[in-house]
């Protein structure tokens, strides 16, 4: 044999292990992180995690070069130049604190609805939500609503949740996938481990969507929709599956609230004295409540009484989906379906869903007390997300993929969608929004909710919005989330009211989470008459420098991920997966090298020197030293804290009292804690009466919250009426008309509202933008491994549309909306919807920020589609400049974006191009040999 | 060693599944951050934040459109590529070092640093674009097939897989020994036709790819296609066979 | 590929130093003494000066002794072993002339066969290399061999041969540049196969892996400069083959052969470029790019 040098195949990998959870984006999966010397070596996925089961995408195990990346902050900050300058002097935290204190404590003692406070990206919700209850300002949210709210919200009203965080699709008994507008979303990991799944097993994928990249490149099926249109889309196949009868009847029956009747003067629902809904007994042929033990509700009940006739909502269904508006042929030209296609998407639902139906053997009792011998599986799984949320129609839209999946039986179902716990949750046990603001005390109880009406709107008492952003206002009634990207253009322009200092943290609000960057730019730097700029005060916590560092006045500088404790609680977004309910910590698995501090850990001290109640104790001092102790011992609800895991003696799960070693047992156990659902619970949960008792034990619910599904929303209904000019809160003329059209209580579709306010034959083509994979939104691209994948980002053009302008890859163009225009690097792509255009998300950078060059590719070929999007829709005859967001929720519609296209000759870079930021941490190294430990 | 061994004891080697590889990169990443810490120098990266980053990376993912013969919708397909460890490296007969070699236990190409002088010749006789000079180290870059990692009593039985397989989300990437019929490559690649690449090179690369499972298959229906019969046109005839059906539930 | 000033320096100078070393050896001249001196060190400036230069590319050159252990298998060992023995053969028989005043001819004629075998192994390096379609083909060796022997001829003052050399040169290279342009496609290795999708339909890059440069497209993937490639030819034609033979056919004089020299090198030195600048790897393919 020849000679064969020798290698160490067995070299030592690491010191040690340290499992915490990743946040290089919002899945939170389950890292090992291995380190030598004390220094991170390596990261890996931890196998035993529950959302990642050790695999781990490119952001992920880059983690590294994020945790070390030059841009980092190292100091609290001051700003000395000019807003947007990115001139600051390093300050000490004391200073910065007593800075923040002294801007604060005016404003609690004396009108706490002057601060806004709202946090991005955050992952602590119900912490800092509890910060600004306990300051009293009633404006407080998190990036929700410029984010997927419609998502959410139409999830939770119609069935108590919705895809991502709410549920996932039973990967491992579908037998057919349909995703709908999705790129990568927040469940990154676990939706490719997915379609792993779902392709070793050969079974088929269908993706709607304008752009075959990613997920739907893998998909068996592509259906290339015309943006704006799936609503529409998706009401032709309830109408085919109507027409042939390929609906799940024992389960619209049982469990849903379409044989549930509906009052015929008022819309309103049918219910009993006790207010329990009506429906018909099949048997009985009168009036019951719903949940009556041995009840054969009846979908075509008919009631007469006092001389009308109330029919159900499922009569109310069939009558309006039937109608040959919503036939294919007279759809398809608008979604750019062939109708062919459109009924054999419908025919292949059906299949699926009815003749590959099998069976569980597992019994189970539902909330009627009714015992089942099995559990009947309807193996079609649904998923979506921005690109249908992301519209002016997307509520409808969102409501109407609900209410297909319910119609073919397929929600909580072996093969279907499943609820991931503390979901299902449905709308009425969730909390409403509360605004009452009282100087010098807490808010009368949560912000964010959900409302059932008029009565639960967030309206001074003139009427007026109470809240920055006019969430629960006419505008926008059912704004579950908020309206971060309204906060700022209307605190700049004083309505509904001036402000006097906006707090944000993680969010990067002068540069890609904004519409119009220009213009809040100017908002953000412009000053009054007295020289005082209109809003007066900023600050700002990051990590890194971004391009919104420059524009705050007061820096906090947060930690990396590694270097922080953090909570990824139940009471807020947990990583529960739909057989059990999960939550997990991050942990200072290395010591930050700066003059950092976790933001949370800020917030305590910051809550504590306002005296903020819930920050204190009796005798005024500091209640919580930092996050950490917050976690271990803040209660919110007796025996219930912001962690479920090893409470109490560090047995008991859910409910218990504080266990002092609580963060140590979650270290031990790799990061995060478990609880599995019972065999006979993991199948329809909002009914299944063993579900519903786990879920008490595990202080999910107080009591047992069986429900209906809400094919018809009748908070809905409550607003139309209001806008018919029914009960004394009243929406001003203006909105009437849009509320009455929009707020329907069964699902609807709609053009999204840029297409009605601009030409379109000026402006032709659909714009949208899409997540890579390997890069999380703006602060990838500090990354030195990441941007070397997406360092710049082309307009993707489809091939017809670069032949008609006589385009090639590397060409420029000029792209106008009715807003503005940008100049950009173009490219050919065939597997593309024809009419549509699109790019990477947020690559494009400011000259200046992330510590990169100021020549990097990012800053000179990079851009981003923001400049063409305003926040408010094009003037029309009205006078009146309508938001830019959903009706129903205020879902900013980033994707409505309709622009044209013209050659240019190739510019020195895209433009606009604005000047460079200073940079407050210098630049990055130019070689990177990385290797740490000896 | 420059010589090719003529035969080895196992032929390790990976399955690229490209009906499920969905381009995320992760493969890429994982790999990079195991073999800058692991075998040999760092992978470098050069104006890692300046105006033109450009690194070495042993596993890169390409994407490609094929527009269908018979006319159909684009299709996209993302292409993960990284050292096949060819039976018949060319890359291996060339280097006048002895510095690159196939591994004669397991069919493993490797470069030895120490004897590397650098020279490119071996990347310039791989077709597959599997070498990559370090600019920093000044010598040759290549997949380990994670020679460190597959044998490694520090890590748990299970990890001692190549990093990228480990990671990938989607399960596209398999490992194991295609000089054993029985094994999950030999019968993944049996099972799905799993092809070289460049046949014609004559390198006879280990690896194998999994083809794209045909796309967009699903005829278009018309009305009268079973199971799409109607059950009524109208609302009245729908609700009463909504009565009849509700019988017999 | 990436042409690289090192290696067109080092093949283009090694090949005519080797090519004078080739009649040298033969005795063609047999100059003695200081004439001798001369005749040599310009060999061995052009010879050694080439393989120096070769010697930019290499990571650690400072390894470099390591190449010579493969002889067995590596083309670029075989190189550095003929040369060095090329060197060695021809410098005692140098030495004999320059400082004996003898000519050991049977020396002379093994060092000569050892320089045309060290070019011989130079052009090998390339031909053999299948992932370049447009370098791997005979003529690669027929091409360097004949620039070396045509070179050599020139240098060494052997004026008829030269013109004849020159000539069959010049068809060479006209014939390696046409067969060459043909040699991709010819070679059968497309992006179908290269990806395996060649049954599918028609294909195109989409994304490359990273939005940056690298190594591969750095050495390998070369188009910018091809552009120019058929004024380059002419030009690398008339001063490598027409300039010397128009000048060899009139009087001889000093200036005119240093004239004719000067042309034929630089002339080679363009060709040299193109054999690079204008060969595609078909690494390229997987880019899109050729
Ligand atoms: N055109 C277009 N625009 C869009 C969208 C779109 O689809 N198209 N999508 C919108 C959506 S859905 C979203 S969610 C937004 C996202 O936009 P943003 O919410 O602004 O998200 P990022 O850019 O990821 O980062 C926000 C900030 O968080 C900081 N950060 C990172 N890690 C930490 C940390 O550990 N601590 C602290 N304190 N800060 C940290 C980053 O440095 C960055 O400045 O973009 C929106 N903008
Ligand atoms: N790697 C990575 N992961 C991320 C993020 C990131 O920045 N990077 N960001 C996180 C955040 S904040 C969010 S909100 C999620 C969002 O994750 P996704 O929901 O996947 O959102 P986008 O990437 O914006 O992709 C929107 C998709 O919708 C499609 N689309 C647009 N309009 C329409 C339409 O009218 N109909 C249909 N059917 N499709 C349409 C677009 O083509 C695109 O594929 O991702 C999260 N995960
Ligand atoms: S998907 Fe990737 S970046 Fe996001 S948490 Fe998981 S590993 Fe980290
Ligand atoms: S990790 Fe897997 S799915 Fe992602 S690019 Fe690599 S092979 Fe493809
Ligand atoms: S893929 Fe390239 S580097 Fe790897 S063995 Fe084959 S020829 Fe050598
Ligand atoms: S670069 Fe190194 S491994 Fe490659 S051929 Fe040259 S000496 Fe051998
Ligand atoms: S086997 Fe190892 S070295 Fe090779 S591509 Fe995968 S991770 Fe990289
Ligand atoms: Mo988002």
């Amino acid at each position: 044999m020849k000679y064969q040098p020798y290698v160490d195949t067995s070299p030592k990998v690491s010191d040690e292990i340290r499992k915490t959870t990743c946040y290089m984006c919002a899945c939170r999966c389950g890292i090992n992180v291995h380190l030598k010397d004390g220094q991170v070596a390596y990261i890996e996925g931890n196998r035993d995690h529950p959302v990642n089961q050790g695999v781990l995408c490119a952001k992920g195990s880059a983690g590294i070069m994020q945790v070390n990346a030059p841009s980092r902050l190292r100091a609290p900050l001051k700003r000395v130049g000019p807003r947007g300058s990115g001139e600051f002097e390093e300050i000490s935290w004391e200073d910065a604190l007593s800075l923040a204190v002294s801007w604060l404590k005016p404003i609690r003692d004396e009108n706490p609805e002057k601060l806004a406070f709202f946090t991005g990206r955050d992952q602590s919700q119900s912490f800092t939500s509890f910060w600004a209850q306990n300051f009293g300002t009633p404006n407080y949210a998190a990036h929700g609503g410029f984010c997927s709210v419609n998502m959410a919200a139409a999830g939770i009203y119609t069935m108590g949740g919705a895809f991502w965080e709410f549920g996932q699709p039973d990967w491992d008994h579908t037998k057919l996938f349909m995703i709908f507008g999705v790129a990568e979303d927040h469940d990154s990991n676990p939706i490719k481990m997915g379609i792993g799944k779902i392709k070793a097993r050969g079974a088929k994928i269908i993706g709607v969507n304008p752009i075959r990249t990613g997920y739907n490149a893998v998909a068996d099926e592509w259906v290339g929709i015309t943006p704006g249109t799936d609503g529409l889309f998706i009401l032709s196949l309830i109408h085919e599956l109507l027409k042939v009868g390929k609906i799940d009847l024992h389960y619209l029956a049982q469990y849903t609230n379409a044989p549930v009747l509906i009052d015929a003067e008022t819309g309103l629902l049918m219910r009993d004295k006790e207010g329990k809904l009506l429906v018909m007994d099949r048997l009985k042929g009168e009036p019951v409540p719903f949940d009556q033990s041995g009840v054969k509700p009846d979908l075509n009940g008919i009631l007469q009484r006092d001389g009308k006739t109330h029919h159900t909502v499922f009569h109310a269904m069939v009558h309006r989906y039937l109608s040959t508006d919503y036939a294919p042929e007279a759809v398809s030209d608008r979604v750019g379906i062939p109708a062919g296609r459109i009924r054999a998407i419908a025919a292949e639902l059906a299949r699926v869903a009815f003749e590959e139906a099998f069976e569980i053997d597992q019994e189970w009792t539902d909330f009627r007390g009714e015992v089942h011998s099995k559990m009947t599986a309807r193996p079609v799984s649904m998923h979506a997300m921005r690109g249908i949320s992301a519209h002016s129609n997307g509520f409808q839209t969102c409501r109407a993929l609900h209410v297909l999946q319910i119609l073919l039986g397929t929600v909580e179902v072996p093969g279907g969608f499943r609820f991931k716990p503390p979901y299902p949750k449905p709308a009425e046990i969730h909390p409403k929004p509360h605004c009452k603001v009282t100087p010098g005390a807490p808010l009368d109880g949560p912000h964010l909710g959900f409302v059932h009406g008029p009565e639960d709107l967030a309206l001074k008492k003139d009427g007026t919005p109470a809240r920055i952003d006019k969430a629960f206002s006419w505008e926008n009634p059912m704004s579950a989330h908020g309206l971060m990207h309204m906060v700022i253009s209307n605190a700049y322009a004083g309505d509904p009211y001036k402000i006097d200092t906006l707090f944000m943290y993680m969010a990067n609000m002068s540069w890609n989470s904004s519409m119009n960057t220009k213009g809040v730019i100017d908002m953000l730097t412009d000053k009054d008459e007295s020289g005082e700029y209109v809003i007066p005060r900023i600050i700002y916590s990051d990590a890194y420098s971004s391009e919104m560092v420059a524009y705050a006045d007061l820096i906090l500088p947060d930690t990396t991920y590694l270097e922080r404790h953090d909570c990824i609680s139940l009471l807020d977004r947990p990583i529960c997966e739909a057989d059990a309910a999960a939550d997990a910590i991050r942990w200072p698995v290395i010591e930050p090298d700066r003059n950092v501090r976790g933001f949370q850990s800020v917030l305590c001290d910051l809550g504590a020197r306002l005296n903020l109640r819930g920050f204190v104790n009796a005798d005024g001092t500091q209640k919580y030293m930092d996050y950490a102790d917050y976690i271990v011992n803040h209660i919110r609800k007796p025996g219930i804290g912001p962690l479920a895991g090893f409470r109490g003696d560090g047995t008991a799960s859910g409910r218990g009292d504080v266990n002092p070693e609580q963060l140590d047992r979650y270290i031990e156990n790799g990061g995060f804690f478990v609880e599995h659902v019972p065999e006979e619970a993991r199948y329809y949960k909002p009914w299944n009466a063993a579900y519903q008792d786990w879920a008490v034990t595990m202080g999910l619910y107080d009591s047992p919250q069986p429900y209906l599904f809400h094919l018809y929303v009748e908070p809905m209904r409550k607003f139309q009426r209001a806008a018919e000019g029914h009960g004394d809160r009243q929406p001003p003329e203006h909105l009437r008309a849009r509320i009455k059209e929009t707020l329907d209580p069964l699902p609807i579709w709609y053009p999204p509202f840029e297409e009605g306010a601009v030409d379109k034959e000026l402006f032709p083509l659909h714009a949208l933008t899409q997540r890579p994979m390997a890069m999380y939104h703006s602060w990838g691209t500090q990354n030195a491994w990441l941007r070397q994948i997406h360092g710049l980002n082309p307009l993707y053009l489809p091939s017809k549309q670069m032949r008609e302008h006589g385009l090639k890859d590397g060409d420029w163009a000029k792209v106008t909306s009715a807003h503005g225009n940008i100049v950009v690097p173009v490219a050919e792509m065939a597997a593309l919807n024809e009419n549509t255009v699109w790019t990477w998300n947020a690559i494009g950078k400011r000259k200046g920020a992330w510590a990169l060059d100021e020549n990097a590719p990012e800053a000179t070929k990079g851009f981003l589609l923001n400049h063409l999007i305003h926040e408010l829709q094009p003037p029309k005859g009205d006078g009146l400049r309508w938001a830019n967001s959903d009706p129903v929720t205020g879902q900013a519609a980033w994707f409505d974006l309709r622009v044209r296209i013209e050659k240019v000759p190739p510019p020195k870079g895209s433009q606009p191009n604005f000047a460079a930021l200073k940079s407050p941490v210098g630049k990055g190294p130019s070689e990177l040999k990385w290797k740490v430990g000896s | 060693m420059t010589e090719l061994p003529s035969r080895t004891n196992r032929k390790l080697g990976l399955v690229i599944d490209l009906d499920t590889c969905v381009g995320c990169h992760a493969c890429v990443i994982s790999c990079k951050g195991w073999n800058t810490e692991n075998y040999g120098a760092p992978l470098s990266d050069q104006s890692a934040y300046g105006a033109n980053p450009s690194g070495t990376f042993l596993n890169r993912v390409h994407s490609y459109e094929i527009m269908p013969e018979s006319g159909g919708a684009a299709q996209l397909i993302h292409f993960p590529k990284s050292c096949l460890h060819c039976e018949d490296a060319p890359c291996v007969t060339v280097c006048p070092t002895g510095a690159s070699y196939k591994r004669v236990d397991d069919g493993i190409v490797l470069v030895n640093e120490n004897d590397c002088i650098g020279c490119g010749l071996c990347a310039w006789a791989c077709p597959y674009g599997a070498r990559e000079m370090d600019a920093a180290e000044g010598v040759m870059k290549k997949c380990t097939l994670c020679v460190d990692r597959i044998y490694n009593d520090n890590l748990p039985e299970e990890d001692r897989v190549p990093a990228c397989v480990r990671t990938c989300p989607a399960g596209a990437r398999h490992f194991g020994d295609f000089a054993d019929p029985d094994s999950n490559v030999s019968r993944l690649s049996a099972e799905r036709g799993g092809f070289d690449l460049m046949p014609e090179q004559g390198t006879k690369p280990v690896n194998k790819y999994l083809p794209p499972r045909p796309k967009d298959t699903m005829e278009e229906v018309d009305i009268l296609a079973p199971l799409l019969t109607p059950i009524a046109e109208e609302p009245v005839g729908f609700m009463a066979w909504l009565d009849k059906t509700l019988e017999k539930i | 590929m990436h042409p690289a000033p090192s290696v067109i320096i080092f093949t283009s100078l090694s090949g005519i130093g080797f090519g004078l070393l080739f009649f040298l050896g033969l005795g063609l001249p047999a100059p003695k003494g200081w004439v001798a001196f001369v005749f040599f060190a310009i060999a061995y400036v052009l010879a050694v000066g080439g393989l120096l230069a070769s010697t930019f590319h290499l990571g650690h050159p400072e390894r470099f002794l390591k190449a010579f252990s493969q002889w067995r298998s590596s083309w670029l060992s075989r190189e550095a072993w003929l040369s060095v023995a090329a060197l060695s053969v021809m410098g005692l028989y140098g030495a004999g002339l320059v400082f004996y005043g003898v000519a050991i001819a049977p020396l002379g004629w093994v060092g000569a066969i050892l320089s045309l075998a060290t070019v011989y192994a130079t052009s090998m390096i390339y031909a053999q290399l299948k992932t370049v379609p447009r370098w791997n083909t005979p003529l690669t060796t027929v091409l360097f061999m004949v620039l070396a022997l045509a070179g050599g001829a020139l240098l060494s003052g052997n004026i008829n041969v030269a013109m004849m050399l020159l000539l069959a040169a010049g068809v060479v290279q006209i014939a390696y540049w046409i067969g060459g342009d043909q040699a991709l496609a010819r070679s059968g290795t497309t992006l179908g196969t290269a990806t395996g999708f060649a049954q599918k339909g028609q294909m195109r890059a989409f994304e490359p892996p990273h939005t940056g440069t690298n190594y591969l497209l750095r050495e390998f993937v070369h188009v910018v400069g091809r552009k120019h490639a058929a004024k380059l030819r002419i030009i690398s034609l008339i001063l490598m083959i027409g300039t010397p033979i128009l000048m060899l056919s009139l009087t001889f004089s000093h200036v005119i052969a240093l004239i004719a020299v000067i042309a034929h090198i630089a002339g080679v030195f363009v060709s040299r470029w193109l054999f690079f600048a204008q060969a595609e790897h078909v690494v390229g393919l997987y880019y899109g790019k050729r």
